[in-house]
């Protein structure tokens, strides 16, 4: 058990709620959340769907752990087809909004059609209806979040929703929970606005009951547990620094993306990594990280929470933004600074604030800036209509930048359509530096092979969390394996994809999988759900969920010849640092992950594969 | 030796382990909605803290009730709701200065903590030694510590 075993079915266009029976048949071959989701949606939906048509669908969907003692048991996933990519999208969440669905007695909600005016989802318990959200419409996630609390007079509601980015049709818009938590890639935040829908508020105050075995669950939670404080990432690393811990490290590597991946090494790393935010300011003499803080459920506690110096340009006479809120994680730090040559941290975590304010991407969003500032360099785009001078290293362009396209203002609609379109708008489009329309996060392929074939095959575009082989490939989790060359990385990309799937669909967050393996997380599942969640059972069943979103992106209309990277890094070597003189080998890669896979040279799945998998 | 439950904010990260724990150990089931202990955000200041009953030694909760529901537990010191006696008239609920006793809709008693008998499933869950339970004649022994240590110039003091 541990599912809450109800769905909730919303029509948009009807503006009906309806609750169903979870489908157990399906719980049990994909678990929850990413898995199970998208099985509902991929069985629900046209694969060649327009992303942005009242025909596609977005669902929120948490996992059997969502809402439970264990470690990280918080999350959850928004899974449509990505606005900005075409391609299945799932993006997971923290905070404590997922937790708060469980106990309101859900599984997941789908939504379908399309409101005719704004509106807002509220959940109490068993009650679901639609609202008007005339009064919310316009204002950011900030406003939004309180908004709606006083109206109901329950501060104690949770709150998904999108601001101004998902509302103005920016293609990477982000659905923001508890003001600070992201669901953030591939524009299912856009989804959420094509829709009308502006927020899902919850209160659920029944709570999560039907463990299986409620004494096996406490004893393999608590051992988990301290598998997390025992590990030295997830006991010290990650609490202390933030997954910014990896600012210099990756520098060091020659792999951290810089300019928009014309250099592999950032001479202002140092500037903008976990220990800058740990260093008084020579400013206010105050550092930039004020605490750590946790997720529901979460005994690591990576996250960030920043000010922004008072003096800093760019909040002058904005003391809205003086607070203290989520500041930068790598990916973000990454995508706002290196991948613009910018170093100024204060510049960064506001922008950064204003990408959660509005529900905005920061990675793609960092890095279509970055493809800004390379065609500005090239004189493509002039300051007369970018209305800045833009080159790399600006911290004005920066945040000039963001504030126009989070709402859609000026050239800002433009950095809006995410650097694929702009860049092949502008006639460079071998400048975006993304996969399947998504841009990349902060590992360079050329110094991190293993990154280049899991970009190149991920479902979503490039992304980092579909198979992080940086844990292996850098920091030797599980164990150590060379970045520099291509042998043995099929195998291991899809061994991490596969995994990655499964801890995406119990409801617990992905950074466990610094301490933890699949022997740890199956106790946790079979003493919650159901004893056939064995080991064995569960690689299988990340295998299937990663077959799954791969047949779907295939119908969608994706073939092998999308599994590619951009010629800069297939062609232009890495100039310094350890990987100098390597372009990424992905071709060398790819033949033997389509075998690994059971794909045929199209990237297919075989008739052998889908019948071995059950699909 | 009587134990009291030690907060200290600047150690919480919000993870909520304590309100699940305090659902689980008096309702066995993981629930927020029905912890004895919240942890309150303040977000624009950066904070989670956790709050509780202190336990107060004069009860304004155990005297303000008509039928005398609330007893004094000898072993802990822990102010316990007897939900056999207790009427769910609330009048402790507006006499408790602090908020810790709170109705509860779904068996019509109020409820607070009770220390668990004298372990608490808070402490016990708490990843960071937010919450604690120690010795109540020493409460402050953490924050003396911390203060000893900065005096690096006794001999001179």
């Amino acid at each position: 058990m541990a599912w809450a075993g109800k769905i909730l079915r919303v029509n948009l266009t009807a503006g009906t709620c309806k609750s169903e029976p979870l489908n157990m048949k399906w719980a049990r071959d994909y678990i929850g959340q990413r898995g199970l989701a998208t099985k509902y949606y991929t069985e629900e939906v046209d694969a060649k769907v327009d992303p942005l048509s009242p025909d596609n669908k977005i669902i929120w969907a948490t996992g059997p752990l969502t809402g439970t003692m264990a470690s990280t048991g918080g999350r959850y996933s928004v899974i449509t087809k990505g606005a900005l990519t075409g391609a299945i999208a799932c993006s997971n969440s923290g905070g404590y909004w997922g937790a708060e669905l469980k106990m309101a007695g859900w599984d997941m909600i789908i939504f379908e059609g399309k409101s005719a005016k704004p509106v807002y989802l509220v959940i109490e318990n068993d009650k679901a209806e639609l609202h008007d959200a005339a009064f919310i419409w316009g204002k950011s996630v900030w406003e939004t979040e309180p908004a709606i609390k006083a109206k109901h007079q329950e501060p104690q509601m949770r709150v998904s929703s999108i601001g101004r980015a998902g509302e103005t049709g920016c293609l990477y818009a982000a659905v923001v929970n508890d003001l600070h938590r992201a669901a953030g890639r591939s524009g299912v935040g856009t989804v959420m606005g094509s829709k009308n829908l502006k927020a899902i508020a919850v209160r659920g105050t029944l709570g999560v009951g039907n463990i299986r075995d409620f004494k096996a669950f406490m004893q393999a939670t608590v051992a988990a547990k301290k598998v997390l404080h025992d590990n030295a990432v997830t006991g010290q690393g990650l609490p202390t620094y933030g997954t910014q811990v990896l600012m210099n490290v990756i520098n060091t590597m020659g792999a951290l993306p810089t300019r928009n991946h014309r250099d592999v090494e950032f001479e202002g790393a140092k500037d903008i990594s976990a220990e800058a935010m740990h260093e008084p300011r020579k400013s206010d003499g105050k550092a930039n990280l004020v605490t750590n803080q946790a997720c529901f459920g979460c005994t690591i506690a990576c996250g960030r929470i920043s000010k922004i110096d008072e003096k800093h340009f760019t909040v002058v006479n904005k003391p809205q933004y003086f607070g203290a809120s989520g500041g930068l994680e790598y990916e973000a730090a990454w995508a706002l600074g290196a991948a613009n040559g910018v170093n100024d941290l204060e510049a960064l975590t506001y922008a950064n604030f204003i990408c959660n304010e509005q529900g905005m991407d920061p990675i793609s969003f960092g890095a279509t800036v970055g493809a800004v500032m390379e065609l500005y360099g090239m004189g493509v785009l002039t300051k007369a209509q970018l209305g800045i001078d833009a080159k790399f290293g600006s911290a004005e362009a920066l945040t000039h930048f963001v504030e126009i396209t989070v709402k859609g203002e000026g050239f800002g609609k433009e950095i809006a359509q995410g650097s694929k379109r702009l860049t092949a708008k502008y006639g460079h489009p071998d400048l975006s530096m993304s996969v399947k329309g998504q841009e990349f996060p902060a590992y360079d392929s050329r110094g991190i092979q293993g990154m280049g074939l899991a970009y190149a095959t991920s479902n979503r575009g490039a992304c980092h969390l579909r198979g992080y082989t940086v844990a292996s490939e850098v920091l030797g989790i599980p164990v150590k394996t060379d970045p520099l060359v291509t042998e043995g990385k099929a195998d291991l990309v899809k061994a991490f994809q596969d995994a990655t799937a499964v801890f995406d669909s119990a409801g617990v967050c992905v950074f466990t999988t610094f301490a933890w393996t699949l022997a740890d997380l199956a106790p946790q599942l079979a003493a919650a759900c159901s004893s056939e969640f064995t080991l064995e059972e569960l690689g299988k069943i990340g295998e299937r969920v990663w077959n799954m979103e791969r047949d779907f992106n295939n119908r969608a209309g994706f073939t092998g010849k999308d599994d590619s990277l951009p010629k800069r890094l297939m062609t232009e070597p890495a100039k310094t640092g350890p990987a100098k003189g390597l372009v990424s080998g992905l071709d060398k890669m790819l033949p033997d992950y389509y075998k690994a896979r059971g794909w045929d040279k199209e990237g297919r799945l075989t008739k052998e594969t889908k019948t071995r998998l059950g699909l | 030796m009587q134990k009291s439950l030690h907060i200290n904010p600047d150690k919480c990260t919000g993870c909520l382990q304590c309100e699940m724990a305090c659902s689980y150990e008096n309702y066995g089931v993981f629930n927020p909605a029905k912890s004895r202990i919240k942890v309150f955000d303040f977000h624009e200041a950066g904070r989670k803290v956790p709050y509780t009953c202190t336990q107060c030694a004069e009860a304004w909760c155990l005297h303000a009730c008509p039928v005398e529901a609330i007893k004094v537990d000898a072993a802990t010191g822990a102010k316990m709701v007897m939900d056999d006696v207790c009427v769910g008239c609330k009048v402790c609920t507006i006499a408790c200065p602090f908020g810790t006793v709170n109705y509860v809709q779904d068996t019509g008693k109020v409820q607070k903590c009770d220390l668990c008998g004298g372990d608490p499933a808070c402490a016990t869950a708490c990843p960071t030694g937010a919450i604690t339970y120690v010795d109540a004649d020493w409460t402050g022994l953490e924050r003396m510590k911390q203060w000893a240590g900065k005096l690096d110039n006794q001999a001179s003091a």
